[in-house]
C-alpha cells in the first residue's frame, strides 16, 4: 500500500469512527436536549416556581396507568382541576402494592399535546425517585408542578385550554432481576 | 495481454476471488437470486390482497408481517445494492477511470462472502419462532418486548454482517476512485456513472455505522437488559426512530444515486450526444447526497414532532426536489436534438425517467407534513416507494443489464425477447403500484392483511400486475439463458460512436486483467481520445 492510499484509508475510517462515536454521544445528547427544551412532550424539571401570575386558566388533567408485570393500584385524588398559569400547584396521587411482597417501581411522567411540554415545570414529583412499597401499604404521592406563564404568549399553543399529566408506572428494572435471581447488577444495565 | 498473472481455475476461481471483474459477476448472480425470492415473497403477498378475506396465511397474520419484513430486507440490502453497487460498481467503475483493479482486491473478495451468510442469517429470522414481523424498521417495542424468540436478533445480526460489507466495499470505492483515475482523468472528466458511486460510498460511510450503532442498542435491550429504548428503563423509543431514519433516508439515495448514473451513461450513449449539463448532473448528486442527510425526520411526522421542527424537514425535503429536477431536466435536454435509437437499455432508460418522476412526484406530496398525517403508513407511501424504487432503481439495474451485458459476456441479448420483457415488466409493475395511490387516498393501510369489501377491485388489479411482472422476471431469465446460449459474440463498442466511456476499448468479454498499461486520458470530453 502506497502512502497515498494509506492516508485516504486513514481518513475514510476516521469518518467511520466519528460517525459510531456520533451515535454513542446521541443517547445522553438526544436526553439533554429533550430535558431542556421539554420537546416530544417530555416536561421540564425546575428547582422554583415561577414569579409571574397569568389571568389564563388551563384545564389540567391526570392520567395514571400501571405497565404489565407490576401488582399495584395507581390512581389521582383528583381528576381534573383548574389552575392558572404561573401558579405553584400541588396534586396527590395514591399508589397501594396488592402483591404480598415489597415491589420497586418507578413512573415515566408525558405531558399532552406534545408541543406543551416546553410549558409544563415540575418542582416536586414522585416520579423523579424509585418508590418502594411494602406489601398491601398504600401511600399518597405528591406532585408539585406549574405551568410557565410563557405558554399564553406563544402563538402555537392559542388554543390550548386542556392538558393531560400522565404517569406510567413500571416495575423498576432492579427489582425485577432482584426477584429472579439474575446476577446482574443495577450499575451494569446502562441506565442513565 | 500480459501472461504471468496467475489465473485460477474452477471454485478457486470464484471463492478466493480477487479479480473486480469476477466479483462484479458474483455480486450480479447473488442479486439476481435474492431478487427472484424477494420477488416471489411480493407475490405471495399480493395473493394475500388479492380478495378481501385472503385464507392464504390461515388466519396467522403475524406471518403475513414476517412476509413483508423479509421482502423488504431482500430487496434493499440483498437485491438493489448488490446489483448497483457490487455488481456494476465492480465491474465498471475501475474500467471507467482506468484502472487495472480495486484498490484493495481482497478486501473486495471478503466484501462479497460476506453477503451470503448475511442473507442466510436474514432467512433464518423469517423461520425462527414466530418470525421476524417488525417491517425492515424493526422499531420498539415491537422489535425488542414483541418478539420474545430469537428471530429479530438474527434480523439484526444480518443487518451487522450486510453493514460491514457495505462499508468495506465502501472504503474500497473511494480509495479507488481518489488515488486510481488514469493520468488525465480528473475528478472533472470522470463519467457519471463513477461519480454516482463516489457519492454513494460516501454515504454508505456515513451512514452505515449510525445503523450499526441503533442496531447495537437493540441487541442489548432485548438480551442485556439494557433500556436505551424502553421507557420503563428512562428510555425513548423515538431515539430509534430518529437513529433509523438518520440512516433510512441516506439510504434510499444509495439505492438511487447508482441508477441515476447508469441512466446518464445510457441516455447519452443513444442519444449519440454527451450529457448535457455534466458538472450540473455530478453536483445535482452530491447536493442530493448532503441534503439527503438532514430530512430524516419527515419519515416521523406522526410521532408528535413540534411544529417548527415539522415546517423545517418539510421545506428541507422538497428542496430534494431542485436537484432532483435538474437531473431530470438534463436527462431530456441530452435526449433533445439527438440521434435516437430506441435499443432495448434506452428504453429502460426513458422508462426510468418517466416512472422515477412520477415517483418523485408523489414524494413531493408527501413531503407536505399535513398531507402526510394523513397518508402515513397507507398505500400511498407504498405506491410512492415503489414508483422509485422497485420502478426506479430495478429499472435501472434491468437498463445496465441490457447496457453492459454484451461487454461482461462478450454475447448479444435476444433483441426481440428483451423488448418483450421491457414491456411485460412495465405493464406489470405500473398495473401493480399505480392502482395503490388511489387505495392510499382512500385510507387503505400497509401492513395490515385484510382489508373492507370497498377496497376490493383495485387490489384485484394491483395483483394482477404483480402476476404479469413476476412474469417479466421469468422473461428475464429467459434472455439471460438465451444470451449465454446462442447469443452473437459482440465486437468491443457495440453501441457505435455514442458511447463514449473507456469500457468501450476493451474488448468484449475484457481480458481478466485490463488497462495494465494506464491509459492517457487528453482535453474534454475525455473519450475522443480513445476511439482514434
Amino acid at each position: 500500500m502506497n502512502r497515498r492510499t494509506g492516508t485516504t484509508v486513514a481518513a475514510l475510517l476516521v469518518v467511520v469512527l466519528a460517525m459510531a462515536g456520533l451515535v454513542v454521544a446521541s443517547v445522553p445528547l438526544y436526553k439533554a436536549f429533550c430535558k431542556a427544551t421539554g420537546l416530544g412532550g417530555a416536561p421540564r424539571q425546575v428547582a422554583a416556581g415561577s414569579e409571574r401570575l397569568s389571568e389564563r386558566r388551563v384545564t389540567i388533567r391526570f392520567d395514571t396507568s400501571v405497565a404489565k408485570g407490576l401488582a399495584w393500584r395507581f390512581a389521582p385524588k383528583t381528576r381534573e382541576m383548574s389552575v392558572r398559569l404561573g401558579e405553584d400547584t400541588l396534586a396527590v396521587f395514591t399508589a397501594t402494592n396488592l402483591s404480598d411482597r415489597p415491589v420497586t417501581g418507578n413512573a415515566v411522567f408525558n405531558a399532552t399535546p406534545d408541543k406543551i411540554g416546553r410549558y409544563v415545570s415540575k418542582i416536586q414529583c414522585f416520579c423523579f425517585t424509585e418508590q418502594v412499597l411494602q406489601p398491601g401499604q398504600t401511600v399518597d404521592l405528591p406532585v408539585t408542578f406549574v405551568i410557565d406563564p410563557a405558554m399564553a404568549a406563544d402563538a402555537n399553543t392559542e388554543e390550548v385550554s386542556t392538558i393531560t399529566l400522565s404517569y406510567t408506572f413500571f416495575r423498576a428494572e432492579a427489582d425485577k432481576a432482584a426477584s429472579l435471581g439474575s446476577p446482574d447488577t443495577p450499575d451494569a444495565r446502562g441506565r442513565s | 495481454m500480459s501472461t504471468h498473472h496467475d489465473a485460477p481455475h474452477g471454485w478457486r476461481r470464484w471463492l478466493l476471488s480477487t479479480n473486480h471483474k469476477d466479483i462484479g459477476t458474483l455480486y450480479l448472480i447473488f442479486s439476481v437470486v435474492a431478487g427472484l425470492i424477494g420477488g416471489a415473497m411480493s407475490v405471495v403477498i399480493r395473493m394475500q390482497l388479492a380478495h378481501p378475506g385472503g385464507t392464504l396465511f390461515d388466519g396467522d397474520w403475524h406471518r403475513y408481517n414476517v412476509f413483508v419484513t423479509a421482502h423488504a430486507l431482500t430487496m434493499v440490502f440483498f437485491t438493489v445494492m448488490p446489483a448497483l453497487i457490487g455488481g456494476f460498481g465492480n465491474w465498471f467503475v475501475p474500467l471507467m477511470i482506468g484502472a487495472p483493479d480495486m484498490a484493495f482486491p481482497r478486501l473486495n473478495n471478503i466484501s462479497f462472502w460476506l453477503l451470503p451468510p448475511s442473507f442466510a442469517l436474514m432467512m433464518l429470522s423469517a423461520f425462527e419462532g414466530a418470525g421476524a414481523g417488525t417491517g425492515w424498521t424493526l422499531y420498539p417495542p415491537l422489535s425488542t418486548s414483541g418478539h420474545p424468540d430469537a428471530s429479530v436478533d438474527f434480523a439484526i445480526l444480518a443487518l451487522h454482517l450486510a453493514g460491514i460489507s457495505s462499508v468495506l466495499g465502501a472504503i474500497n470505492f473511494l480509495t479507488t476512485i481518489i488515488n486510481m483515475r488514469a493520468p488525465g482523468m480528473t475528478f472533472h472528466r470522470m463519467p457519471l456513472f463513477v461519480w454516482s458511486m463516489l457519492v454513494t460510498a460516501f454515504l454508505l460511510l456515513l451512514s452505515i455505522p449510525v445503523l450499526a450503532g441503533a442496531l447495537t442498542m437493540l441487541l442489548t435491550d432485548r438480551n442485556f437488559g439494557t433500556a436505551f429504548f424502553a421507557p420503563a428503563g428512562g428510555g425513548d423509543p423515538l431515539l430509534y426512530q430518529h437513529l433509523f431514519w438518520f440512516f433510512g433516508h441516506p439510504e434510499v439515495y444509495i439505492m438511487i444515486l447508482p441508477a441515476f448514473g447508469i441512466i446518464s451513461q445510457i441516455i447519452a450513449t443513444f442519444s449519440k450526444k454527451p450529457v448535457f449539463g455534466y458538472l450540473g448532473m455530478a453536483y445535482a448528486m452530491v447536493t442530493i447526497g448532503g441534503v439527503g442527510f438532514v430530512v430524516w425526520a419527515h419519515h416521523m411526522f406522526t410521532t408528535g414532532l413540534a411544529v417548527d421542527t415539522r415546517a423545517y424537514f418539510t421545506a428541507a425535503t422538497m428542496v430534494i426536489a431542485v436537484p432532483t429536477g435538474i437531473k431530470v431536466f438534463s436527462w431530456i435536454a441530452t435526449m433533445w436534438g439527438g440521434s435516437i435509437t430506441f435499443r432495448v437499455p434506452m428504453l429502460w432508460a426513458v422508462g426510468f425517467i418517466f416512472l422515477f418522476t412520477m415517483g418523485g412526484v408523489t414524494g413531493v406530496v408527501l413531503a407536505n407534513n399535513p398531507v402526510d398525517v394523513s397518508l402515513h403508513d397507507t398505500y400511498y407511501v407504498i405506491a410512492h416507494f415503489h414508483y422509485v424504487l422497485s420502478l426506479g432503481a430495478v429499472f435501472a439495474i434491468f437498463a445496465g443489464f441490457y447496457y453492459w451485458i454484451g461487454k461482461i459476456s462478450g454475447r448479444e441479448y435476444p433483441e426481440g425477447l428483451a423488448k418483450l420483457h421491457f414491456w411485460v415488466t412495465f405493464v406489470g409493475v405500473n398495473l401493480t403500484f399505480f392502482p395503490q395511490h388511489f387505495l392510499g387516498v382512500q385510507g387503505m393501510p400497509r401492513r395490515i392483511p385484510d382489508y373492507p369489501e370497498a377496497f376490493a377491485g383495485w387490489n384485484m388489479v394491483s395483483s394482477i400486475g404483480a402476476y404479469i411482472a413476476y412474469g417479466g422476471t421469468v422473461l428475464f431469465l429467459l434472455v439471460v439463458w438465451r444470451t449465454f446460449t446462442s447469443g452473437r459474440r459482440v465486437e468491443a463498442n457495440q453501441w457505435g460512436s455514442g458511447a463514449t466511456t473507456l469500457e468501450w476499448t476493451v474488448s468484449s468479454p475484457p481480458p481478466l486483467h485490463s488497462f495494465e498499461t494506464l491509459p492517457r486520458i487528453g482535453a474534454p470530453p475525455p473519450v475522443h481520445n480513445a476511439a482514434e
